[in-house]
């Protein structure tokens, strides 16, 4: 389902441009609004959906499942941490559902740079970069031990 | 320099019924731009609409409660401009609305009255420095196209139209008034492109967006309206249960 932008509700902010991970939100010259300049390219993250503090953006529900008459419209609340779907179908129908935020918070990730650089021994090591810590597995990757294979396997 | 009424000085040269009637003219053109606006784009039939649609729908709002959000809607919305989410937006235009007003005000007091007081020639500059900082702050580094796009800030086109219009007149002007103050010869050149760049700012409103101080504050209630009485243009309620799924921000910090 495409997103696009209600141009009435749009003040062109640019959260949806700086946001948008397929590069596709984008200002009109005209009217200095945002939109989606590809639906087709749209990989419906809904991204845009979610950061637009207007609540200008909305969903195109396809046609098998939300015919014309449909809206599909979110709210998302920070100091909650939630966000809100109201499906509206064109027979009358209605359906509320509310989900936890799950986005990384802003500038919580650490950058490659922040790593120490790998050691030259690293490099012969099967593991990749920070691994096993950036896997977060407690006790170190698992292995397969020779003696707990199927019989006939080796 | 700043306690000199500039269009006093200017008396010498034009009469001030003429630069009365100029005045009495772009006072005009900015009502009837704002009719043809509104009548052109359609956009009182817009909200009219939608207001007949939502009501339909809605529980009914009484008077009361009606009042109380046209007064949250001039006081927060129009007042405090309330609707920009960038703080850096709102300042920017918290500066060039209120600039404008003072400068707007003191430039027909100073035209009209001709005031011996030095309160009026003071609150046109500083009306005129806030509308300098509000928009070239917002012209270099705030516009949309620039910020977000990443476009040159010269690149001009007619969505700036108001907004240049008004920094350029007013950059004029305030050129004009100290050249005079200080008795030079081009104060006339300049004087002769700060008409120019006025009547741009004020005889453009059907083509600028000069008339978004009429309908951003009617969007604005419309917007109030359709949260009180239920309808929230299709929005999902704000989520009850359960009210707290993770970590409660206070600002966007995922954007």
């Amino acid at each position: 389902m495409p997103t696009f932008v209600y141009m009435t509700r749009c003040d062109g902010c640019g959260h949806c441009v700086d946001i948008c991970p397929s590069d596709i939100m984008h200002i009109d010259k005209t009217y200095r609004r945002a939109f989606n300049i590809e639906p087709n390219m749209c990989w419906e993250c809904y991204s845009c959906v979610k950061a637009c503090p207007q609540n200008a953006i909305d969903v195109r529900g396809y046609a098998d499942f939300a015919p014309l008459g449909h809206s599909v419209r979110v709210l998302r609340e920070e100091a909650k941490a939630t966000i809100s779907w109201r499906l509206k179908f064109r027979d009358g129908r209605e359906k509320n559902f509310v989900s936890p935020i799950r986005t990384t918070a802003w500038g919580s990730i650490k950058s490659p740079a922040d790593y120490d650089a790998p050691r030259p021994e690293d490099f012969s090591r099967q593991e990749l970069a920070h691994e096993p810590t950036s896997l977060k597995v407690e006790g170190g990757l698992p292995t397969l031990r020779r003696d707990r294979f199927k019989q006939g396997l080796v | 320099m700043f306690a000199i009424n500039p269009f006093a000085a200017l008396s010498a040269s034009i009469s001030p019924a003429l630069m009365q009637g100029y005045v009495v003219l772009m006072i005009i053109l900015v009502a009837a731009g704002t009719l043809f606006d509104i009548l052109h784009k359609g956009s009182a039939r817009y909200f009219f609409d939608n207001w007949r649609r939502s009501k339909s729908k809605a529980q009914e709002l009484g008077g009361g409660e009606l009042m109380s959000i046209a007064m949250q809607t001039a006081v927060v919305d129009v007042l405090a401009s309330g609707e920009f989410c960038n703080m850096r937006r709102r300042i920017a235009h918290l500066l060039t609305m209120y600039g404008f007003v003072i400068y707007v005000v003191a430039t027909v007091a100073m035209v009209f009255g001709n005031p011996t007081t030095d309160l009026w020639p003071h609150l046109w500059w500083i009306g005129a420095l806030l509308i300098l900082i509000g928009g070239y702050w917002f012209w270099f580094f705030i516009r949309v196209d620039v910020a977000a796009e990443g476009s040159s800030p010269f690149r001009v086109m007619r969505a700036d139209l108001f907004v240049l219009s008004l920094i350029v007149s007013v950059t004029l002007g305030v050129i004009w008034a100290w050249l005079q103050a200080s008795a030079s010869a081009a104060a006339g050149v300049f004087f002769a492109l700060y008409v120019i760049a006025t009547t741009v700012l004020f005889g453009s409103v059907p083509w600028s967006k000069f008339a978004h101080m009429f309908f951003k504050p009617a969007a604005a209630f419309e917007k109030r309206v359709s949260n009180a009485n239920g309808t929230r243009a299709n929005l999902p309620a704000p989520a009850d249960k359960p009210e707290q799924f993770g970590t409660r921000v206070k600002h966007a910090r995922n954007y």
